[in-house]
């Protein structure tokens, strides 16, 4: 054999492939089977959600919140809540809170199962999204019993939540808690000690915990690389601080730590879920203040006031005081934060979203390199991508 | 919750007292003022000094403030696992002057600082691979930026005479439209449409 000169070969991923979940564009070098270097060219869905939010007003800003992560809508709305409530020093009723909890969990647990079963998918196994997706589908009904929307809710809003739940849906959430944990010990059982399932994600895209640390990572990354880190124990928000639940922590930062994980966080969802429906207390659920919260339809029919509340919050709607706040939330897919500049208008003048999924996606080169081509499948599963975030 | 807050300017003050310009406190968070000369000298201090451990960037953006001279704000969002703090620094740039880039202490910065890059012009300097990430490939202009219309400048469609994808010109069906919500008992400056004359008959006597 003569010298043949050996090119690496470059190999274009997507932008549409049902591996890449969603438009993700991968230009990825190849030695043969092996990856080189990965360019994720990201961007496809970019609708320019920072730009329209400057333009509308704080209320009207909401459901751009649902169109980000549209996994798990309600905890990206939470994200936004808090920070307006942290420039209008407003207090939401503890019957507030716990709502928002229990619906941020339950976006969890849906993010979750979403994740987990196409990850699976991705590696081989078609058999859990059958069975995760029939449980999701129940979730979504209890969000569509909630707020009227089965994914793009507007629930949380500025100083509450919307509007209270009906009084059987409480018992209709607890009692699929004591159903579901039998459905999700199936799944486990099935993929966990499934040697294809293993082979195909333990050892693969490693990382230590100073690496995560660099490349800013947070939420289950972060948790798999060893690092007890989770915003609702360490800054708790909205009585966070009232729940008992554990943080699960991964040993290797692989794939399969990261699968691991994301059950166990299910399981702890459950837990607080539980705990919730249990301790849910009495009252309203968003602040009577009248200049930031609208009356109801019903009170607005009978008082002159409520109908001049109503008319100019959702016309006008309220002034923030000047400022700048970043306010975060545990999204199910890591820290999604908020940093919202105020001019005190009634629109905001800058509102950076901060999306857990951006920096994990950055780091695709770092955890591929050296990898098979078919390796490539379980890191964008385990990182757990959604574009409507990435993207903005 | 201040006090500690307080405490941690203070120190990040006399450590960096050339470098750091200023620091305040505001509804619980740690703000320093920085030049975008000494930002790296400030980030390393922050992530490597034994009373900060600011080792995660949690968000680097930009912030457009057209009246200044030096219209770009950068914000950098730094979190503190062992503090259970978090800091965020300012600088003040304009079109023309790049910041240094802070890849070589945080990796995460690359993508968000090709982020700043796409949506306000902001240069990074020594930034090796400093394209656009967000926009449409072959992009033009600054999006984010106040003087960048909402609706942008061009549309696409596909065309069926030329099978493929075009860019044309926006074409608005409606007229923009931009409420103003200023109630004229707060000072409105604007004047109400028929009360030019009136205005001007003021303005000249």
């Amino acid at each position: 054999m003569s010298d043949v000169e050996l090119k690496n070969y470059n190999l274009n991923f997507g932008p549409q492939h049902p591996a890449a979940h969603g438009v993700l564009r991968l230009i990825t070098e190849l030695d043969g089977e092996i990856v080189e270097r990965v360019d994720p060219h990201i961007g496809l869905l970019h609708r320019g959600t920072e730009k329209l939010i400057e333009y509308k007003t704080y209320l009207q800003a909401v459901p751009y919140f649902d169109r980000l992560d549209y996994v798990a809508p309600m905890n990206q709305e939470h994200a936004f809540a808090l920070a307006v409530e942290k420039l209008l020093e407003c207090e939401v009723p503890e019957r507030g809170q716990y709502i928002r909890i229990l619906y941020s969990e339950l976006g969890r647990i849906a993010n979750h199962l979403l994740n987990l079963t196409t990850h699976a998918l991705d590696v081989g196994a078609m058999t859990p999204i059958l069975w995760g997706f029939e449980e999701r589908e129940k979730l979504m009904v209890f969000y569509e019993r909630a707020c009227g929307a089965r994914l793009h809710s507007a629930y949380f809003r500025p100083g509450g939540v919307h509007q209270d739940l009906p009084p059987e849906l409480l018992d209709d959430i607890g009692e699929w808690c004591e159903t579901f944990p039998v459905i999700l010990a199936d799944m486990e059982t099935m993929l966990l000690g499934n040697r294809i399932f293993k082979q195909r994600n333990a050892d693969i895209g490693i990382v230590s915990a100073e690496e995560a640390f660099d490349l800013g990572f947070s939420g289950p990354p972060l948790r798999a690389s060893g690092i007890a880190w989770d915003l609702r124990k360490a800054q708790p928000y909205d009585g966070y601080e009232k729940m008992d639940f554990d943080i699960p922590v991964g040993k290797h930062g692989d794939c399969y730590d990261r699968f691991l994980l994301r059950i166990e966080e299910i399981r702890q969802s459950l837990r607080i879920m539980r705990q919730c429906l249990n301790e849910m207390p009495t009252g309203p659920v968003a602040s009577l203040d009248r200049k930031i919260v609208p009356p109801k339809r019903a009170e607005m029919k009978r008082s002159m006031e409520a109908l001049i509340h109503h008319f100019k919050l959702y016309t006008e709607g309220y002034k923030v005081p000047e400022g700048e706040v970043y306010a975060a939330v545990e999204a199910p897919k890591g820290e999604f934060g908020v940093y919202l500049v105020s001019d005190g208008s009634n629109k905001p003048y800058r509102c950076k979203i901060r999306a857990p999924g951006f920096p994990h996606l950055a780091s695709m080169n770092f955890m591929a390199k050296g990898h098979m081509l078919a390796d490539l499948p379980a890191i964008i599963g385990s990182l757990d991508i959604v574009f409507g975030e990435i993207d903005r | 919750m201040d006090e500690a807050l307080k405490e941690l300017g203070e120190l990040i003050v006399t450590a960096l007292d050339n470098e750091v310009t200023g620091y305040d406190i505001a509804h619980g968070e740690l703000t320093l003022h920085t030049r975008s000369s000494c930002i790296l000298k400030v980030l390393k201090h922050l992530r490597d000094d034994s009373h900060c451990q600011f080792k995660i960037l949690i968000d680097l953006c930009g912030a457009d403030y057209p009246e200044r001279p030096r219209r770009f704000d950068i914000v950098y969002h730094l979190l503190s696992l062992t503090l259970n703090q978090r800091v965020r620094v300012k600088l003040e740039t304009d079109e023309e002057t790049p910041v240094p880039t802070a890849r070589d202490i945080f990796s995460a910065a690359d993508w968000y600082e090709r982020e700043c890059w796409d949506l306000y012009g902001v240069m990074f300097s020594d930034h090796p691979d400093l394209r656009r990430i967000l926009t449409d490939y072959g992009f033009q202009g600054f999006p984010l930026r106040k003087d960048f219309p909402l609706t942008g400048y061009v549309e696409v469609r596909y065309s069926e005479e030329h099978k493929r994808v075009v860019y044309e010109p926006v074409k608005l069906v409606q007229e923009f439209r931009s409420f103003d919500f200023m109630s004229p008992w707060e000072g409105a400056q604007y004047i109400l449409p028929g009360d030019e004359k009136a205005a001007d008959e003021n303005g000249q006597s």
